[in-house]
């Protein structure tokens, strides 16, 4: 045990600090992890992270193999869906998810058969030798994303495109309270974690690894420095970061190992570093080298609410009420659910949503611990909150120019590094629920922004639309004005109705001279005819091609109609506003 | 004293001529505050201002003719931006023109009972109706506006008008409820 203890323990680190932040009562369990019974159904949302939802593969009726994708990835930002046993597909369809709104969305939900049969999938024996492409398509295809929280698309954050990497950053913090599931992988899965971080090292360019976890998980630092000892990667180093919330935040985490400080609203890899969670090198790592699918994660069913407080290896898709059960039920009837920890995580509006990708914890409060809501006071410009941000954001401003809903001002002063974290509105006496007022916020600068989009959109069709009926119109006056011009080159040069009027004229009046001359020409008498036809059949083919373009043109144009109606609002306005206008 | 005045009066002559010369030579073309005023439009082109869509109704505005409060789709805060924009003072939307939508919409073509007359497409200001002659036509929700000028030339009456439910992806988080705004300074 000596040897692994000596590394990266042989000198101290050094170590940077970020402001604020807050000592929380860590309420943390550390239970080794245990599988679940399998569920009878599993539901699968399509949409389990940001970017766009994945496509259903499969039908009502399909039988499916674990690890077969249900789901295919559909533009950049999306990852497929895997099924995570094997079983039936019973329904497409909406179903209560997980998510703040209490809505529900699009899901694929399996009849487990209870075989969990296997599909074949194809291992890699050195990943070395794959082309790093290659590498990130099977990251995406495995369908692994972030299991830190946020689960954004892992593949996207090994490609570090033109930026130049020196250090990974796996966090293993995990610095909110309750929650403890990155402890029990660490201690259990040590070795796929440093594994995992020599994957992501070479797919990013990166020289060092560097484990920053929280101090009060002594289990898991000394299982990845055994594992780093056995595995002798003198490029992976475990440092330990003192307990303090939000240390598990990306942007606190860098700056505490590295002193280096991600510059506004950018990432970490602007400043050389990528950061992944290390649950998501693990899965990284078993992706890549046994082709397994993400399709079950750790997570930590706790709090006071619940019998027996565990860390579950759960299938994804599992509804909420069998962990729960798994956890030994609920202490209580009437037990609040929230998903994630009590800072960061949002209420469940029922037990049957299903475990995502994106869970890490479910915590089950009694009515006792539920904080009362307390009238919200008005600020008193204490400051408190502005000393407590993590990020080194004004919290109290962004407060007044939300609330008055000034939000370009808030982006002013940043809104978008708030990582949401809770610590503002957890100190302010006035018991002011800034964290809801910044999610308003961001929430309705994102749906401006949409509206943006699509008014641009539309305004472009519109004009695009306007152009094709202008060209149409100015088509069809350009075919009247030739036929006019051709009617009148007909008048003026050899019109033949005219000519045989006129030839018939002066045949009459040749008549007295020589009647029969006149009336014995036949083939005058036919040519006269057969020019008349020929100049009917002109006249009708010129009106066809003009009907077609009527038809073409809309009759009652809106546009038209609309212009009729500004006008004659106009005139009446003229007339009758005049007065009011100058009073 | 009279050749300072002199000469300040002459500079004074001189500049205003290069200003005013400057202001006919280097006139721009296109109408920046047009393009202003219809960026806060909400581009539905429903007509409902009186003008055949948003750039001409944006055009009057700027040309003084038409006022700010003839939006409806675009409602209070559209005429509270134009105001903003124009240093006008905001006044509520004008009825005559019509009432916002408390809800965005859009058209939705019942397929089984269109006979494919075109009509609803001719009317359509955005070109979001797909489908040809006797043939079924539906539209495409993304690129309507809920504009519903569709609906009065359809036939047989078979598009509704939809409400735009929100999705996981398109949520806002409601306002919290902000009991500080009551006014409590006397307490
Ligand atoms: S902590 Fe609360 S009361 Fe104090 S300044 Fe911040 S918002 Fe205002
Ligand atoms: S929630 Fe946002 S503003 Fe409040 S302390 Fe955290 S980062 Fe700062
Ligand atoms: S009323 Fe309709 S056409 Fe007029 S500006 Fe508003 S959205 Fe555009
Ligand atoms: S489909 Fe109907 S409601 Fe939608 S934009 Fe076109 S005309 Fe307007």
């Amino acid at each position: 045990m000596g040897r692994p203890q000596t590394i990266g323990s042989q000198a101290k680190p050094q170590l940077w600090d970020f402001p604020g932040g807050l000592h929380l009562p860590e309420h943390k369990i550390d239970a080794p992890i245990r599988s679940m019974p399998l569920p009878k159904t599993l539901v699968f949302p399509l949409a389990q992270h940001i970017g766009a939802p994945a496509k259903p593969v499969v039908e009502v009726g399909d039988k499916v193999l674990r690890g077969q994708v249900i789901a295919e990835a559909d533009g950049y930002v999306s990852t497929p869906v895997h099924a995570s046993t094997s079983g039936k597909v019973i329904a497409i369809e909406e179903r209560p998810v997980a998510h703040p709104s209490g809505l529900s969305a699009r899901c694929i939900v399996l009849a487990s058969d209870g075989r969990d049969k296997a599909a074949p999938g194809r291992t890699v024996e050195d990943f070395k030798a794959l082309e790093l492409v290659e590498l990130r398509n099977i990251v995406r295809d495995a369908g692994v994303v972030g299991l830190g929280g946020a689960a954004f698309p892992s593949f996207i954050k090994l490609n570090p495109g033109s930026a130049r990497i020196d250090t990974l950053v796996l966090n293993g913090a995990e610095c909110e309270p309750y929650i403890a599931c990155d402890q029990a992988v660490m201690a259990e899965e040590p070795a796929d974690i440093v594994r995992g971080a020599q994957l992501i090292m070479h797919a990013v360019g990166a020289r060092q690894t560097i484990i920053g976890i929280e101090d009060n998980k002594p289990r898991g630092i000394a299982a990845l420095r055994k594992a780093i000892g056995e595995q002798q990667a003198s490029n992976v180093r475990v440092v330990v970061v003192p307990s303090r919330y939000p240390q598990g935040g990306e942007k606190q985490l860098i700056q505490t190992l590295t002193g280096r400080e991600i510059p506004s609203e950018g990432l970490p890899l602007d400043i050389g570093i990528v950061c992944h969670n290390v649950a998501t090198a693990s899965a990284v790592w078993r992706a890549v080298v046994y082709g397994e699918p993400l399709t079950e994660r750790v997570i930590t069913v706790t709090g006071p609410g619940i019998k027996t407080p565990s860390n579950l290896r759960v299938r994804l898709g599992t509804p909420v009420e069998d962990l729960v059960a798994a956890a030994g039920g609920l202490a209580e009837q009437g037990a609040r659910l929230v998903m994630g920890g009590p800072m960061m995580g949002f209420a469940l509006p029922n037990a049957r949503v299903p475990a995502v990708k994106a869970t890490n914890c479910i915590l089950a409060l009694r009515q006792a611990d539920v904080r009362p809501e307390e009238p919200a006071m008005p600020c008193i410009r204490c400051g408190a909150c502005a000393e407590v941000c993590p990020a080194g954001l004004l919290p109290q401003q962004l407060y007044w120019h939300a609330r008055a809903g000034e939000f370009d001002k808030t982006q002013n002063y940043n809104l978008f590094d708030c990582i949401e974290c809770g610590c503002c509105a957890q100190v302010c006496p006035s018991h002011i629920p800034l964290v809801q007022h910044y999610r308003f916020a961001k929430t309705e600068i994102w749906a401006e922004e949409r509206e943006k989009r699509k008014a641009d959109a539309a305004r472009e069709r519109h004009e695009f639309r306007n152009a094709r009926l202008e060209r149409i119109d100015a088509e069809k006056k350009a075919a009247r004005a030739a036929k006019k011009a051709a009617l009148q080159a007909k008048k003026a040069g050899g019109d033949p109705v005219g000519d045989a009027i006129a030839k018939a004229k002066a045949a009459k009046q040749a008549a007295p001279e020589s009647d029969s001359k006149a009336t014995d020409d036949p083939i005058a008498a036919a040519k006269a005819k057969a020019q008349a036809r020929k100049a009917q059949k002109a006249q009708a083919e010129g009106a066809v091609p003009s009907a077609a373009a009527a038809q073409e043109a809309p009759k009652d144009d809106p546009v038209a109609a609309a212009l009729a109606k500004a006008k004659a609002a106009k005139a009446a306005k003229q007339s009758d506003d005049k007065p009011d206008s100058d009073a | 004293m009279l050749s300072a005045v002199l000469a300040l009066t002459a500079l004074a002559v001189v500049f205003g001529l290069v200003l005013g010369f400057a202001a006919v030579r280097f006139k721009v073309e296109g109408d920046p505050l047009v393009e202003q005023i219809d960026k806060i439009l909400p581009q539905t082109q429903c007509g409902q201002c009186n003008y055949p869509g948003c750039r001409p109704y944006a055009q009057a505005i700027a040309d003084g003719e038409a006022d700010i409060n003839q939006c409806p789709p675009g409602g209070d805060e559209g005429v509270i931006k134009l105001a903003e924009l124009l240093g006008r003072e905001p006044k509520p939307l004008n009825p005559d023109n019509g009432v916002e939508k408390s809800m965005p919409t859009v058209a939705f073509i019942r397929e089984d009972e269109c006979i494919g007359c075109t009509l609803c497409i001719q009317a359509c200001p955005v070109d979001a109706i797909v489908g040809a002659r006797q043939q079924m036509h539906t539209v495409i929700v993304d690129e309507c506006t809920g504009c519903d000028l569709c609906i009065p030339p359809c036939p047989v009456d078979c598009i509704d008008v939809v409400p735009v439910e929100p999705t996981v992806s398109t949520w806002t988080w409601p306002k919290p409820i902000d009991v500080a705004e009551l006014p409590r300074e006397a307490a």
